[in-house]
């Protein structure tokens, strides 16, 4: 409940801190002690130190699990800050503005992240959507930008559209739009699910997907994410898609779990889809960031299978997936906004130039491809036996993985040119604070992949 | 205790070695390891206490994995020769000059401690960790140092292998869930009671892992390129001790854990090795190139000792248990002259050599040596190795023994062919400027060729070493 109430007032902050502060420079200190203050509400949601105990008329329910989760998101948003916090600045005029739409998108989060009650979702996911469009198209005078900007809101508002028409069916047969079998009817009509139910379920699946970039909805994602100003992308393909996986999971996974035989199949499909399509079509890329772009949609393939196992494996291994996936694809998109050209070519002997940074960035990318004794393999691992004890079979698995060692081909690409490739790339000056930050990140990765039991999953006792 | 030593010490000084910036400091360093870790490698071998031999620590318990290391009598074999190797490897080719050599050094060592965990560990997600954390070095090491087409055949080779080793790792969650101990401990999952329809599947998702890093034919067509482009040294680590992990998986995960399936399927995988066999040997027969020659013959020995496994008798483990030692020692030995070779003449095809046994007749003689011991002539040791293979595969089904038995004539004419022309004949304008083999190559393949006539005369500390083992997984299978 804190990082709701302080991530509001900080988006306040920032937003009028721009008219007290009329240089530049001192927003990333802002934004980086706002990450601080909404870390440290985090941990009093932890020793019981809450501004208040309202959940709105049980509209919203914080429980150990969604605590530990806005940690997680909270400690990626610091090093996002920590590793970005220039190029926000860069990108806009001073950068208040863009970091009051951030906090505002981390409230957003929250309630997605929270909600126990499908108008609260439809909240969350607007104000985590809203504040996106205007980032998108953040590099006012690129074309590109405003393109994708508007491709993203259109398509965006459609899919509003889409949602609340699943919303309201679901509205209209049953009468409630509370989450859950306890409060729903859902739970005494689990054996046979209404029509008007079943359609409004899907069309909430599909907008969930759209959000999540999950193929077939995925279409908007390279482009937006080519589109946006790098950082941007960086901010979209990490925290805000945790963000929409969170309500997915909370939708799917725990709200109408019981009703799985009839949504488990199109569930099936989008997974099977999702990591396809994001698999194959980033092999065929030429551009890192676009890469990334197609890559952060095979990584949803994987998140899906969270979703759609709901058991205890499927949430600790989300915790961990989404922690290492976030940190990981954060450094990618750190070493990508310092490289000038983002063609593959781009990168050719960055290991010469800058070995920190490359070195740094390999093991990221390691993490993404799923390399053992990175929090990227306990990610995949979890995910995957998840499924197991869901009840699917091999052969749905060894397509995952098929798929998954599709991917190293691509990352690898990435570690290729910078180590084993000659060329002088052309990179903006890296500081020694971005330097400090990568290492703080990797760190954290390999100790995911060593100890998640400490670092992250053990954390759910206290809560 | 020494058991997590052999781990440790290459673990750490690789990760040293990466800091080490003076010229020669890592080189040193790695070879001071290499030695320490051969100290212990002993050691460990001949301790039989099992505190020495065992180690085990609390690690990842909701995962059901724990750290447990622990030497049996085929770990005690491949420790021993994983030790050797290295040591093998840096003092013969200690005159070369890599770029980045502390990065060159510490990325060898890494690959070591992995080979010495995937050898060592009791533990199925242990044993996959190490199994990534041998490749992971090996891949950077030839991406970085190899050949000119290095980047895309060791691209191949990674995503071959890596693809294997996903397929084991559903595998390897199928058979964990399926054990109602919960638990990846190598003892709890023997026990596990698995039906015939699940055997066959998990055979095969671990068998392809195994199949695709021995390699066994049809698997192994990143092998030639692989061992083409990799820098020498670690064409000698990946033939001589790598291919040994596809073995060793095979013993120790397929074949007690799916008795059933490997029962079921023993045809088709010996009847894929005995063709692959052939197949590699009269390819061997065409090559010019020495290392895709050595490369194809090591396709043949690993799919004797592959078929030989898969007969399950007495005779073909106790061969396949002394070949593991014997091939890795005989494989880098040929290796050393070819580098030394190389090194000295800046090529490697044989239609450019000959005439060489004037100029450097030690490295004629020992050239001779490792080939006589390649193609398991009597009183060298890979004879009483292969001889005990082609047994067991007798008593499993005499044809297969038969047909099997080609690749020796075949063997035994490539190796000779390739004598022929590398050392005798005319020497060329190229071969005149030959020049003997460097003390420290000739100290490792003297001690190589003491290997090579010991072992072959007393195989014994071998076969004591390993007999237990062999029992033990016949007790099992049976």
């Amino acid at each position: 409940m804190n990082v709701l109430i302080l991530s509001t007032i900080w988006g306040i902050v920032m937003m009028f801190s721009g008219l007290v502060f009329k240089k530049g420079g001192y927003a990333t200190y802002l934004a980086i002690a706002g990450a601080l203050v909404l870390l440290l509400g985090s941990i009093g949601d932890v020793s019981n130190v809450v501004i208040t105990h309202s959940t709105f008329g049980g509209m919203l329910s914080f429980d150990g699990f969604t605590e530990l989760f806005l940690s997680v998101i909270l400690v990626a948003t610091l090093f996002y800050f920590l590793l970005s916090g220039r190029e926000i600045e860069a990108v806009g005029n001073g950068g208040f503005d863009y970091y009051a739409l951030i906090f505002f998108v981390i409230t957003g989060i929250t309630l997605s992240a929270s909600y126990n009650n499908l108008l609260m979702l439809f909240l969350g996911i607007e104000i985590l959507s809203i504040p996106l469009y205007i980032l998108t198209g953040s590099d006012k005078k690129n074309l590109k930008s405003n393109e994708a900007s508007l491709k993203y809101f259109l398509m965006g508002s459609f899919i509003t559209g889409v949602m609340l028409l699943g919303i309201t069916l679901i509205y209209g047969d049953t009468g409630s739009f509370n989450l859950g079998p306890a409060a729903s009817p859902f739970g005494m009509m689990a054996a046979s699910l209404p029509v008007l139910s079943k359609v409004g379920l899907l069309l909430l699946m599909f907008a969930m997907a759209f959000k999540v970039s999950a193929a077939p909805f995925h279409f908007w994602t390279p482009d937006v994410y080519d589109g946006a100003p790098t950082v941007f992308s960086s901010f979209m393909a990490t925290i805000v898609k945790a963000g929409g996986f969170i309500a997915f999971l909370r939708l799917f996974g725990d709200g109408y779990a019981n009703t799985q035989y009839s949504w488990g199949s199109a569930m099936l499909v989008l997974i099977v889809l999702t990591l396809l399509i994001g698999n194959l079509t980033a092999v065929f890329q030429q551009s890192a960031k676009r890469m990334m772009a197609y890559s952060s949609i095979a990584q949803a393939g994987f998140m899906l299978m969270a979703v759609y196992s709901h058991n205890t494996e499927a949430t600790d291994g989300f915790l961990v997936y989404t922690a290492s996936y976030c940190l990981a694809t954060v450094g990618v998109f750190a070493t990508l906004s310092k490289v000038k050209d983002h063609a593959y070519e781009g990168f050719n002997g960055l290991a010469k130039k800058e070995p920190l940074l490359a070195l740094t960035t390999a093991i990221c990318l390691l993490s993404l491809a799923g390399i053992p004794l990175t929090g990227g393999f306990l990610g995949k691992y979890y995910m995957l036996y998840a499924l197991i004890k869901s009840g699917q079979g091999p052969y749905m698995l060894v397509f995952a993985v098929l798929c998954a060692a599709v991917s190293v081909y691509y990352y690898f690409r990435l570690i290729q040119a910078m180590y084993f490739k000659e060329g002088n790339p052309a990179t903006a000056p890296v500081s020694t604070g971005l330097k400090v930050g990568m290492v703080g990140l990797t760190v954290l990765i390999i100790l995911l992949g060593i100890m998640p039991y400490d670092l992250l999953i053990n954390w759910k006792l206290f809560f | 205790m020494l058991a997590l030593l052999l781990f440790l010490i290459p673990l750490v000084t690789g990760c040293i070695a990466f800091l080490l910036k003076q010229g020669n400091a890592a080189k040193i360093w790695s070879l001071l390891s290499s030695l320490a870790t051969l100290g212990v490698s002993v050691a460990a071998a001949m301790d039989k206490s099992a505190t020495a031999r065992s180690f085990h620590a609390s690690w990842l318990q909701g995962l059901g994995a724990s750290f447990t290391l622990s030497i049996d009598g085929m770990g005690a074999i491949l420790v021993l020769l994983t030790g050797v190797s290295l040591v093998l490897v840096l003092v013969s080719t200690y005159r070369n000059t890599y770029k980045n050599p502390s990065v060159y050094y510490g990325l060898l060592l890494l690959s070591q401690a992995g080979l010495m965990g995937v050898f060592l560990a009791m533990d199925g997600l242990l044993f996959y960790f190490f199994w990534e954390l041998a490749l992971i070095p090996v891949y950077f090491l030839s991406s970085g140092w190899g050949g000119e087409r290095r980047i895309q055949v060791t691209f191949k080779f990674f995503i071959y292998t890596f693809v294997g080793s996903l397929i084991m790792l559903v595998g390897l969650l199928y058979l964990y869930a399926l054990n109602p101990q919960a638990s990846f401990a190598l003892e709890s999952l023997y026990k596990v009671k698995l039906n015939a329809d699940q055997q066959d599947i998990l055979f095969w998702m671990f068998f392809v892992a195994f199949a695709i890093k021995m390699p066994i034919w049809p698997f192994h067509t990143w092998q030639p390129d692989t061992y083409e482009q990799s820098p020498t040294s670690v064409t000698m680590i990946l033939s001589g001790v790598m291919v040994k992990m596809g073995l060793l998986g095979v013993i120790r995960w397929v074949v007690p854990i799916f008795p059933e399936a490997v029962h079921h399927f023993e045809n088709v995988v010996i009847g894929l090795s005995v063709v692959g066999m052939v197949y590699a040997s009269l390819v061997a027969l065409r090559q010019d190139d020495l290392k895709r020659m050595v490369a194809y013959s090591s396709i043949a020995h690993i799919g004797l000792m592959c078929a030989a496994i898969f007969s399950v008798n007495q005779e073909g483990l106790q061969g396949v248990m002394v070949q593991l030692f014997n091939h890795g020692i005989n494989i880098i030995g040929l290796w050393i002259v070819i580098d030394a070779i190389e090194q000295k003449l800046g090529t490697r095809k044989m239609s450019e050599l000959g005439g060489m046994a004037a100029n450097a007749p030690v490295l004629a003689i020992l050239l001779v040596v490792m080939s006589l011991a390649n193609v398991a002539l009597p009183l060298t040791n890979a004879f009483i190795g292969e001889f005990l293979m082609f047994n067991g595969l007798y008593h499993f089904n005499v044809w297969y023994m038969a047909f099997a038995g080609l690749s020796i004539i075949l063997g035994a004419v490539y190796t000779l062919r390739m004598v022929q022309k590398v050392i005798y004949g005319k020497e060329n304008s190229l071969t005149a400027a030959m020049t003997d083999l460097t003390i420290n190559q000739k100290l490792m393949l003297a001690g190589i060729t003491i290997l090579i006539i010991v072992f072959g005369v007393y195989p014994d500390p071998l076969f004591k070493m390993t007999q237990d083992t062999v029992h033990a997984i016949i007790a099992q299978h049976i």
